[in-house]
This record gives C-alpha cells, sequence and structure tokens, in this order.
C-alpha cells in the first residue's frame, strides 16, 4: 500500500522535528467551508461558484489531501449549494483528484453531497446525540453510499467535555459501528471536540488538555480508528487577534499530534511554524492549551494585544434581535420566523417568572396582533400559519416548565373537539381551521381523520368542550355528518356543531344537517371565518342572537330548496333515455389500446409531475383567491401569493431530491360495449365473457334541445357490434406525504405539514394529467401527435375524458371498489378504499377512461326515484342503500331513517 | 420472486465461494455481438407483442428476450459447451433508462426478469444434464446511457441529465427483477463513471435488504483507453476504493481494451484488491468495419499467463469473443490456481480521482 508522505504542507512541517507523526497528519482544508472561510462565504451566498472553485484549486495546490465543503448558512439553500459545488467539482481534475469531506449539521445535506461522488469521500459528522437509532441508521446510510465518517463525542446528553466522556462515548459509538452497522473500524474518525480555552470560564481551561488526552486513549482502546478535530474552535475567545490565534494552533498540533490526532480541519494560512513563534508568546500560549497554571489565561491576555493584527468585528445586520425579549416575540410571530423561538421564549421565561406569564404575555400578545392583521385583510393564511409556527414552537419549549404548574388551562378561549368523519381521510381544510383557531386563544382537540362518532362526542363530553368541528370533502361524508348530528341529539347535547369541508355547503347544511340536531348548527365557509363564528357562539352577549339568525337564514334556505326542487323539472328516466346521445358508430371505429396493461408505474419523478401541477386550486387552500400565474402579482395577495408559491417550490424541490415520497400509478383498457346506463366489460377481445359491468347514472334535467347524458352513451352499444374499449387508472403522490407530514407535525410546523400535504394533492392530480396524457400519447396511443401546452391540458382541450367515481358525471361512490378491483389498485399503488368510498392516502386520483372525441364532462345531478329504483336494482341493493349512497343527487324528499 | 423472498432460501453462493476456492471460474462470451451475428431482423425485434409499438426496435438487444428467446438460449448454450462456469443474462440494457430510448422505460423489467430467466432455464437444464457440474446465473446491470459526474453539456459543467436517485430507481428495479429472474450473484459491469455504479450497489444494497438475504456481487470497470482511467477519470485503485463497501465477490474489469491493452490495468487491480479479481475483455481493439479480429487462441494466450501469474480468479469475454473464445480460455487456465485474495489492510482508504490511504 503507499504511504503518502510526500504532499505535508510547508506549514507544518515545521512541525516536524518534534515529532515524527507530523509525517503522516493530514490536513483537511477548511477553506471550502461558508462557516470556515468568509471569503469563501460571500462568493457562495454570491451565486459565483466559479470563483469559489479557485478557492478550492487553490487548496489543493497547496497540499490539501482532503478537502471539506460545507454550506451550513442560514442565507443559503445549503443543499442546494452542496449539489451544485460538488458536480462543478467533478468536472475539474485538478481539485476532484483528492478526496472530499461532506460537512453539514444537517443530514439532508450531507445525504444530498453523497449522492453527487463518485470517489469514496467521509462525512462530517454524525453523532448519538439523538440516540442509537438514528445514529445507527445514519451510519448504515453512509456506509450503503460507500463513504467513512467522523463521529463526533456528541450523546443524547450533549457534547463531551471531560476525557473520560469523550473516550466513553467514543468507545460505544465503535461499539455500535463495528457490531451492529458493519463499519470497518479504519472508517470510523472520532471528532472528540475542540472547545475554546481561555474564556474566563474556570471549566474551560482544561479544554484543550482533555482533547488531546482522550485522543491518547482513543487510540489506544478501539483499534483501527482515527481522531480529528476543528481546530479554530480552539482560539474563538481571541477572535480579531490572528496571530494569537495562529500560536494557538500551532502550539496545539505540536501536543496533540503526538498523541494520536490524524487529521484536523484547518485553515493553513491559520498555522505558524512552531519554533518560529516569539518564545513568550509560545509559552504563554501553551500554559492555556495544556493548562499548566491556573492564571495562564489572564497571563495570555496580559501580552495578546501586543500582538493584535487588525481585524474588527463586525456588526449583525438583523437589528430586530437587539430589541427587548417582548419585542422580538412579537416581531418573530408576525413575521413567522422560528428560527430563534425557542432561546427567546426561555429568555422570556426567565425573565417574566413563569412560562405560562410568557404564554397569555408576549405570545398572545404576538398572536393577537397577527389575528387583527388577519382580520383586518394585511396578513393571509399562509403567513398566519407560519405565524403559528412560531408560537408552536414557544409553546413546547415552554410546556415542559409548565407540568408542575398545572394551570394551563385558565387561558383557552374556548375548547373544540374537531375531526374528520368516518370514512374521510382529508383533513388539510380541518388543520387550518385548527391553526387559526389556536392562533386566536382556543383550546383545539383534533381527533384526526376517519373520526366515528362515538369517539367524537365521548371525547366532546369527557373533555367538556364548548364546540365541536366536523369536516369531511366526498359526498358520503354528509350522511356522516347528519348520523353525527342524530346521535348528538340523542345524548341530548347541546353544544353547537360547525360543519366545514370542500363538499359542505350552506344549503346542506340547511337542508340535511341542522333538522337532525336541535342544538345550533353552523356552516363555516373558510378558515377565516371560523375565528368570528366560534367567537359569537361562545360569547355570552352575542350568541343567542347569532344562533337565531342563523337559524333563520337556514330557514329560509330549506324554503327556497323546496321550492327549486317544485320548479326544476325532471323527467322520467324513460324519456331521459329516449333523449340520450346518440353517436354515429357506423362511421367510426374506437381505438384500439396499444397496451392492454395493467401498465405498472412504479417510480415516477416527482420531476416530471411538477410541471403539471395546477396552481390555482393550490392556491385556494390555502385561501388566496385568483387564477395562477395572475395571482403572484395580485396587489392584495401578491405578495403572500409569491411567498407561498416560493416555499411550495422549494418544498417540491427537496422533496425529489431526497425521495420524500415515491409516486405510483397503475392503468389498464378492457374490451368494452354499453347496453342502456350500463357499460359491460370483457375478459377478451371476442368480447364473450362478461368480466364486469360499471352501473352509469343518467341525467334526468329536462332539457328540450340537449341530450340527458350517461357516460354509458360515449361507449359503442353492444348491438352495433363495433369492437370499442373502456380504460381506467389510479395514481397516488405516495405514502411519503402523509409521512412527511407526521414529521413536521412532531416538529410544531403546520406550515410545512398542511403544505406537505397540499402539494401531494396537486402532485396526484398532476400526475393523473400526466398519466392521461401517457394514455393518449402511448398506452391507448390514439393522440400519439398530440402537443399541447400545460394551459391547454389543464383547460382540457384534448380528445377523451377521465371521469371520476364520486364526481358529477359519474357521482357514485361505490363504483370506485370496481375499479379498484378491476385495476388490482391497492396491490400496484398501495392505495385503499375507506368505508365511505374514500382514498387513502388522501394524495390519489382515480377514474375511467373514455376515448371518443365527442366524450364530454358533464354532471349528473338530480335524479328522480324511478332511476333510483333501477340503480338499485342493478346494482343489487335495496332502494334505501341507493338513496344512502345517491343522496346529494336525489330529487326528492325521502322518509328519514329511524334512527 | 415470492418463493425467493422466503429468508430459508439459500441461493447459490456458497457453491460459488466454494468453486472459486477450487479453480478460476470461466465466464461467457460477449452477449450483444453474438446476437448481432445472429442477424435479427426488425421484426424478429418486433415480434407480435410490440408489432404496433411507434419505434423502430432494431438494435435493442435485450427486447429479444421477450420476442426472440430462441436466440439468446442459443447463445447461452454455446457457451455452456464451450465450459462457461457463469452465464451473464442478456440484460444489459433492461433498465428503464436505456429502454426509455426505445419507449419502453415501462417494460424494463419484464425484460430484464425474461432474460435472466432464459439464462436461469439454460443453466438449469446444463445442470440437470450434468449433475457433477455447476453453472451460475449472473443478472447483468449495465452502466445505462447517462452519467451521473459528468455534464453533457459543455457550457454548464455543474449540470447533469440523470441524478443519483434516478438512477438508484431504475437500478432498484433492475436488480429485483434479475433476482426474480433467478440470478444467482449480480454483476455491475462496463463501469464507466462510477457514481453510477454507486447508484447501482445503493439500489442492490436496498434490494438484498428488503430481500432478506445477499447475493454475490462482481464490480467490473471499464477503462477507456490506455491512460489507465475510467470515462470518469478514476484510476483503477481509486475505483476499487469507491466500490470497495459492498464487499464485491469479485473486482474486475471489462470491454473497451483487448487483452493486451488491459494487462498493466490487471497487474495494478490484482495488487491492491482485496477481493478477487475478474477480467472479461474485448476480442483485441476494433478494427476499421468495427469487428473484432483477435482469434480465440490469442486471447486464451493473455488470460493464460495472466492466470499462470496469479493476478486472476475469474475469466471470460466482452465484446468480439464468442464460445470459441471461452473454449480456449476455459483450456488455458485449466488446473492453473486461483489468485490468493488478500487481506484488507487496515488504513483508512478514500479516493477522488485517485486513491488516498492513511495508515491507523
Amino acid at each position: 500500500m503507499t504511504e503518502m508522505t510526500s504532499s505535508t504542507p510547508e506549514s507544518v512541517s515545521g512541525l516536524a522535528p518534534a515529532m515524527n507523526a507530523a509525517q503522516r497528519f493530514v490536513m483537511v482544508g477548511e477553506r471550502t467551508n461558508v462557516t470556515g472561510s468568509a471569503k469563501f462565504r460571500k462568493l457562495i451566498v454570491a451565486g459565483d461558484f466559479e470563483t469559489a472553485l479557485d478557492i478550492a484549486r487553490e487548496q489543493v495546490e497547496n497540499g490539501a489531501r482532503i478537502i471539506d465543503v460545507n454550506m451550513d448558512e442560514a442565507m443559503l439553500d445549503s443543499e442546494a449549494a452542496m449539489v451544485r459545488f460538488l458536480n462543478l467539482i467533478a468536472a475539474e481534475p485538478d481539485i476532484c483528484r483528492v478526496p472530499v469531506m461532506i460537512d453539514s449539521s444537517k443530514w439532508s445535506v450531507i445525504e444530498a453531497g453523497l449522492k453527487c461522488v463518485q470517489g469514496k469521500a467521509i462525512v462530517n459528522s454524525i453523532s448519538l446525540k439523538e440516540g442509537e437509532a438514528p445514529f445507527l441508521e445514519q451510519a448504515r446510510r453512509i456506509r450503503r453510499y460507500g463513504a467513512a465518517m467522523v463521529v463526533m463525542a456528541f450523546d443524547e446528553t450533549g457534547q463531551a467535555e471531560t476525557v473520560e466522556r469523550k473516550a466513553d462515548i467514543c468507545a460505544r459509538a465503535y461499539r455500535l459501528l463495528t457490531g451492529q452497522a458493519g463499519v470497518p473500524p479504519q472508517d470510523i474518525i472520532f471528532d472528540a471536540n475542540i472547545f475554546a480555552v481561555a474564556t474566563g470560564i474556570e471549566e474551560h481551561d482544561s479544554y484543550g488538555i482533555a482533547f488531546i488526552e482522550a485522543t491518547r486513549r482513543i487510540k489506544a482502546a478501539l483499534p483501527g480508528s482515527h481522531v480529528s478535530g476543528g481546530l479554530s474552535n480552539l482560539s474563538f475567545s481571541f477572535r480579531g487577534n490572528e496571530p494569537v490565534r495562529r500560536a494557538m494552533h500551532s502550539v496545539f498540533l505540536y501536543h496533540a499530534i503526538p498523541a494520536g490526532l490524524d487529521m484536523a480541519i484547518v485553515n493553513a494560512g491559520q498555522l505558524d511554524v512552531y519554533d518560529e513563534i516569539d518564545p513568550v508568546l509560545r509559552e504563554r500560549v501553551e500554559d492555556v492549551v495544556l493548562n499548566r497554571r491556573p492564571d495562564a489565561t489572564d497571563r495570555l491576555l496580559d501580552i495578546a494585544e501586543d500582538y493584535r493584527g487588525g481585524a474588527v468585528q463586525r456588526a449583525r445586520d438583523d437589528s430586530w434581535r437587539a430589541a427587548s425579549v417582548e419585542d422580538r416575540l412579537s416581531h418573530a410571530l408576525v413575521h413567522g420566523i422560528a428560527d430563534h423561538a425557542e432561546e427567546d421564549a426561555e429568555e422570556a421565561r426567565l425573565k417574566l417568572g413563569k412560562p405560562l406569564a410568557v404564554i397569555e404575555g408576549p405570545l398572545m400578545d404576538g398572536m393577537s396582533i397577527v389575528g387583527d392583521l388577519f382580520g383586518a385583510g394585511k396578513m393571509f393564511l399562509p403567513q398566519v400559519v407560519k405565524s403559528a409556527r412560531v408560537m408552536k414552537k414557544a409553546v413546547a419549549w415552554l410546556e415542559p416548565f409548565m407540568e408542575a404548574e398545572k394551570s394551563r388551562r385558565t387561558a383557552a378561549a374556548g375548547r373544540i373537539v374537531t375531526a374528520t368523519v368516518k370514512g374521510d381521510v382529508h383533513d388539510i381544510g380541518k388543520n387550518i381551521v385548527g391553526v387559526v383557531l389556536r392562533c386566536n386563544g382556543y383550546e383545539v382537540i383534533d381527533l384526526g381523520v376517519m373520526a366515528p362518532a362515538e369517539l367524537i362526542l365521548d371525547t366532546a363530553e369527557e373533555q367538556g368542550a364548548d364546540l365541536i368541528g366536523l369536516s369531511g370533502l366526498i359526498t358520503p361524508s354528509l350522511e356522516e355528518m347528519c348520523r353525527v348530528g342524530a346521535a348528538m341529539d340523542r345524548r341530548g347535547m347541546t353544544l353547537p356543531l360547525l360543519i366545514g369541508g370542500a363538499t359542505t355547503s350552506r344549503m346542506h347544511t340547511a337542508v340535511k344537517i341542522e333538522p337532525s340536531y336541535s342544538g345550533p348548527v353552523v356552516h363555516v365557509a373558510d378558515a377565516s371565518r371560523a375565528v368570528g363564528v366560534a367567537g359569537a357562539l361562545l360569547s355570552q352577549e352575542r350568541k343567542a342572537g347569532f344562533v337565531d339568525e342563523t337559524r333563520a337564514a337556514y330557514a329560509a334556505l330549506r324554503e327556497s330548496h323546496a321550492g327549486g326542487r317544485r320548479d326544476g323539472v325532471q323527467t322520467d328516466l324513460a324519456s331521459a333515455r329516449a333523449n340520450g346521445l346518440r353517436l354515429d358508430w357506423s362511421g367510426y371505429t374506437p381505438p384500439r389500446p396499444a397496451q392492454a396493461g395493467p401498465v405498472v408505474l412504479g417510480n415516477v419523478a416527482i420531476a416530471d409531475l411538477a410541471p403539471r401541477i395546477d396552481w390555482t386550486p393550490f392556491f385556494r387552500t390555502w385561501e388566496l383567491a385568483g387564477a395562477y400565474p395572475r395571482i403572484l402579482d395580485d396587489p392584495a395577495v401578491g405578495e403572500a401569493a409569491r411567498a407561498l408559491h416560493a416555499d411550495a417550490l422549494a418544498m417540491l424541490e427537496k422533496m425529489a431530491a431526497e425521495g420524500w415520497t415515491c409516486p405510483k400509478g397503475v392503468a389498464a383498457f378492457w374490451p368494452a360495449a354499453c347496453t342502456g346506463d350500463d357499460i359491460e366489460l370483457y375478459r377478451r377481445e371476442d368480447r364473450r365473457e362478461v368480466r364486469d359491468t360499471l352501473r352509469m347514472l343518467r341525467q334526468q334535467t329536462a332539457r328540450s334541445n340537449r341530450p340527458n347524458h350517461c357516460l354509458a352513451d360515449f361507449v359503442a352499444p353492444k348491438e352495433s357490434g363495433v369492437p370499442d374499449w373502456v380504460g381506467g387508472f389510479c395514481v397516488t403522490a405516495g405514502q411519503g406525504i402523509e409521512e412527511a407530514a407526521a414529521d413536521f407535525e412532531r416538529q410544531h410546523d403546520d406550515y410545512n405539514a398542511i403544505m406537505v400535504k397540499a402539494l401531494g394533492d396537486r402532485l396526484a392530480e398532476a400526475f393523473a394529467e400526466w398519466l392521461h396524457e401517457k394514455v393518449r400519447k402511448d398506452f391507448w396511443g390514439y393522440a400519439a401527435d398530440e402537443d399541447l401546452s400545460n394551459a391547454d391540458l389543464i383547460a382540457e382541450r384534448y380528445r377523451g375524458i377521465r371521469p371520476a367515481p364520486g364526481y358529477p358525471a359519474c357521482p357514485e361512490h361505490t363504483e370506485k371498489r370496481r375499479l379498484f378491483a378491476l385495476l388490482d389498485a391497492e396491490r400496484h399503488t398501495g392505495v385503499s378504499l375507506t368505508e365511505s368510498c374514500a382514498m387513502l392516502p388522501a394524495s390519489a386520483v382515480s377514474g375511467w377512461y373514455f376515448s371518443h372525441p365527442e366524450a364530454r364532462y358533464f354532471g349528473v345531478g338530480r335524479i328522480g326515484r324511478d332511476q333510483v329504483e333501477d340503480y338499485a336494482a342493478r346494482k343489487g341493493w335495496t332502494v334505501e342503500e341507493a338513496e344512502r349512497w345517491l343522496a346529494p343527487n336525489l330529487g326528492y324528499e325521502t322518509v328519514r331513517q329511524a334512527a | 420472486m415470492i418463493a425467493r423472498a422466503d429468508p430459508s432460501f439459500r441461493p447459490a453462493a456458497a457453491a460459488l465461494e466454494a468453486l472459486a476456492a477450487e479453480r478460476i471460474l470461466v465466464m461467457d462470451s460477449a452477449m450483444g455481438t453474438m446476437i448481432q451475428a445472429a442477424g435479427p431482423t426488425e421484426e424478429d425485434f418486433r415480434g407480435d407483442a410490440f408489432a404496433r409499438h411507434d419505434r423502430a426496435l432494431q438494435g435493442n438487444n435485450d427486447l429479444l428476450n421477450l420476442t426472440r428467446p430462441d436466440i439468446v438460449r442459443g447463445i447461452h448454450d454455446a457457451n455452456l459447451a464451450a465450459g462457461a462456469d457463469i452465464l451473464k443474462a442478456n440484460t444489459f440494457n433492461a433498465n428503464a433508462i436505456s429502454q426509455a430510448d426505445y419507449g419502453l422505460a415501462y417494460h424494463a423489467a419484464e425484460i430484464a426478469r425474461a432474460g435472466t430467466r432464459i439464462a436461469r432455464d439454460a443453466a438449469d437444464a446444463a445442470m440437470a444434464a450434468d449433475p457433477a457440474r455447476r453453472v451460475f446465473v449472473a443478472g447483468v446491470l449495465g452502466p445505462t446511457n447517462r452519467t451521473a459526474s459528468i455534464s453533457p453539456d459543455v457550457n454548464d459543467p455543474g449540470y447533469r441529465n440523470v441524478t443519483f436517485d434516478e438512477l438508484v430507481a431504475i437500478y432498484r428495479e433492475n436488480a429485483d427483477a434479475v433476482v426474480a429472474g433467478g440470478a444467482d450473484l449480480v454483476l455491475v459491469e462496463t463501469v464507466f463513471d462510477t457514481l453510477n455504479a454507486k447508484a447501482a450497489l445503493f439500489a442492490v444494497e436496498d434490494s438484498f435488504e428488503a430481500l432478506g438475504f445477499r447475493l454475490p456481487v462482481i464490480v467490473s470497470g471499464t477503462i477507456t483507453d490506455r491512460s489507465g482511467r475510467t470515462l470518469s477519470g478514476q484510476t483503477v485503485e481509486a475505483f476499487w476504493t469507491s466500490v470497495q463497501h459492498i464487499r464485491p465477490f469479485a473486482i474486475g474489469l471489462n470491454c473497451a481494451l483487448g487483452a493486451e491493452q488491459l494487462a498493466p490495468f490487471i497487474a495494478d487491480l490484482s495488487s491492491v484488491a482485496a477481493a478477487r479479481v475478474s477480467v472479461h475483455p474485448n476480442a483485441g481493439l476494433p478494427n476499421a468495419f468495427g469487428g473484432y479480429d483477435e482469434t480465440p487462441e490469442q486471447t486464451a494466450a493473455f488470460l493464460g499467463a495472466w492466470a499462470r501469474d496469479g493476478l486472476v480468479n475469474v475469466v471470460g469475454g466482452c465484446c468480439g469473443t464468442t464460445p470459441e473464445h471461452i473454449a480456449a480460455i476455459r483450456a488455458a487456465v485449466e488446473g492453473v490456481a486461483p489468485r490468493r485474495v488478500p487481506d484488507a489492510p487496515a488504513s483508512l482508504s478514500l479516493s477522488g480521482l485517485e486513491p488516498f490511504h492513511l495508515a491507523a
């Protein structure tokens, strides 16, 4: 094996006379480290990577045998900078001939870096800080990327300061890595923590010698391993006094290398030749580094100024940090800056004496400013959710201190139990309402998704809730909400019931839900109204008036609804069928799918889907009204929209780069023919054996000059003998969406939790669009030369449709079970159906494909009892069952089931 | 696939190790140039299944696994008759990136599975005919036609047209498919960009973890010219250092050069690799018509000499080699002891384009 000795840098070779080990000591260049080199940081922040490359090249030319690359700087997208720089280095043979040390305190940055280097790199660093499981997991990943690793002497209780702790933690890490993660000892490099000495604090005096002693022990006890350290910390208290710093570093190395220090991250320019250091300075530095006398620090300080060069400290630029802690908390809340939430909360706690005083004082004051600005339309929902993140972080910090006090509950403005009802999994809107209510001082007990009525009501009773809020997105949830209302009546409950969610409406709440419950029922159209409604319902003075007004308004709605029913003329089913769309099948040959499928798409790149995102609904989720891209320039919400959009794009990029989720999909096509309002699917192209029959619904509104549409009309009739096909698909943004959201929630970060779910929904829709194009061009292949812009695609200017069961053209949800069985969708995509036929994970889209050029989207709308009875017979259901699943489409009053 | 996920299932690793301890193993001949020699037509490539496909498919050799399995099987059978111990499945381009050129990305796994299955069936038939014989099937993971550490855009050296994650995803599908098709070992070969290979190895580890068992892995790099470096610029030793974490059954070199030009680099590799050394060179350098002229005797003479010098553990052929070459190579290494694998050094080994060592 070649022993590398030739290129030891000059500045260290001066140390050599005193030690043999110096010959193999490795200096890791720190000049491509934004925390170690101001020049490099400036270049990188300014985006001047070309010049930054020169710094790397210079380092290698000057003899660095490894270069440390670190992009941990708050102003930077550290991952992107790491990737960009490493990719650029890869094109420079005179730089990338040496190995890279990928240096970051963020695992995501480390991993992004590992994905860019073909050589065997060093990761700097991992530690036992978060416990054994994450430590081992990261070590295994590093191993899989084929890199060596620096392990910091840091465990669950903190950074090791004493010799004992340093040696013990390293020994423990060594046992874990070699025993459980399969890491060869020679790939382990311990960083035994070089801390600042001469700080004026007595315990710090022994930090230098503790490192040297620990190095000796580690090398003796842990065979094969190496020891490294970051040198610049040592002299931290002499910032600005370069000559003293250089002397400290040289003296330290002079003693640490013989003890076994193998490598250090050093600025070669910050080293002096040991023998050439002024003897007076050298002696006093040596006293400090080796802690040789109690007055060592004072003695060094006495002479330090005589050596000072010239550098002056720079003033900090974020001036708001200079204000009082109360003002800082308020500023952070209004501007949604979470970086200092914990330290400021702690400072405020110490200042005000009690954690509760912090919450009820500066935090609530700040949030009330946020609430006022929101109410005045000067802040928008995304900003409020960011503010809530600051609040949550601060409160999470304070909570452990409050255990003792037990006086928590006094502050809440009211307590509300929220849930997405049984059978439904959509919760973005509910979560936003929760955040907004919490911002306004409410205690929100969130029962999550698929919450059964008993759980909701039990919880409300046990917790003495003041309000219940129900949410749902799919139509069967509307029925479930009625059931919850009826159950509340049975229990004799009187507290107000709030209704929200995409399919809910004032009309439905008035007509269906309010009659099921004798207490107050209020539909809440969007999150920004939740506070007003909750405030009115919990106010002694305003409650009665508000409830009466609402009841009166809903009664009026019911009346107009009943009137509308009578006016909305329906035709009978036979006439509707007679007025169906009659396509000419004699001169038309339906396209035969190029691939029958199932076509399984196991790994679609987020980068492919992102350009297909329809952003307008995304902004709607955040209650920013306006069409994309115009919304970005909107005078009122433009700024909030741009910030939100930028955050969304950044998250998409991270999602793609870090592989948060794995979008999956499946599509298939079946030989088909229509028989009446049914569509028969066949096992084979001979169309003899029926595989399954799709049950479709027909419009029954009376229309003179337009047909009564039914999806079956777009498929060639059986008796025509024309061979036709129908397709089906199911796509999902993947399980990773929910996992990422849960991760953010654990970090008290509702903003990103809601963001990732909102993006998941958009990605699923984008996937459906992307797949539909693939189907048109390739899999079914009837539009191979289609060439449309994304705007055209969103405007659906293409041939063929992909209606989804549960949506207007085929509103009955249980047909989704048939679709899923035909596709074997659960196996191929991991998407399953709840009892209400909601798809789980929620970021999913499924539907049928029709290829006829005349195929159009339409809404079935209200249907008559004759069609419900006919449909029940076709499905093998009782009429009651059919009425339950078709409730939103019933054009007549049913006899309410005795509950 | 399902049966193999059974943790009690023991693959052929032990038998492979045992045979490798006993003698130098012989790998089969080239697949691509053998297929070209068989001269399949566009119709052969299409078969019934892809008769209506919208792009020309001629040259998509891996697709023949589905449309003309008989051609592929014939090449395997000829190599078995020549005495090959290891068959390379016809899956070199059966990954979603390479198949995307033909609009068949979504068929990549099916092609890889079928290709491995053909080799598996051929191997099983040979072992059934001669119960004393052991033949092994290598699922081949090729390099793809993209490079993760080289920019295709001269004006933007930081640009990449493929990412590590994308490669991991397609290689994972590829690895799962060759295991499902019955591979005994995995061969990551013709590595011209080590970052691509690292992604393949990452995916292979993921696949093994999901399966609950490991297969032996051979990693084989390609030295593109006499500078002795890979296309991505690494020396032989730096390449070995970059992939040693997979603890390969063998590390090797193949393609681009003939045995004569490869000789110094095989010596380099053999002097540093703490793993078995494998080599499957081309039949010389291509002639003016892109053909290969080196005779079986010439190729076998080089490989035989390396064997006697104690440099190799696995030998075989790449572009231009035929079953006749394999028979000659088999004869040339017959009775020669395999290279003794040295212990791994206790130093910290790192690499950029060049190796780095730090003793403990």
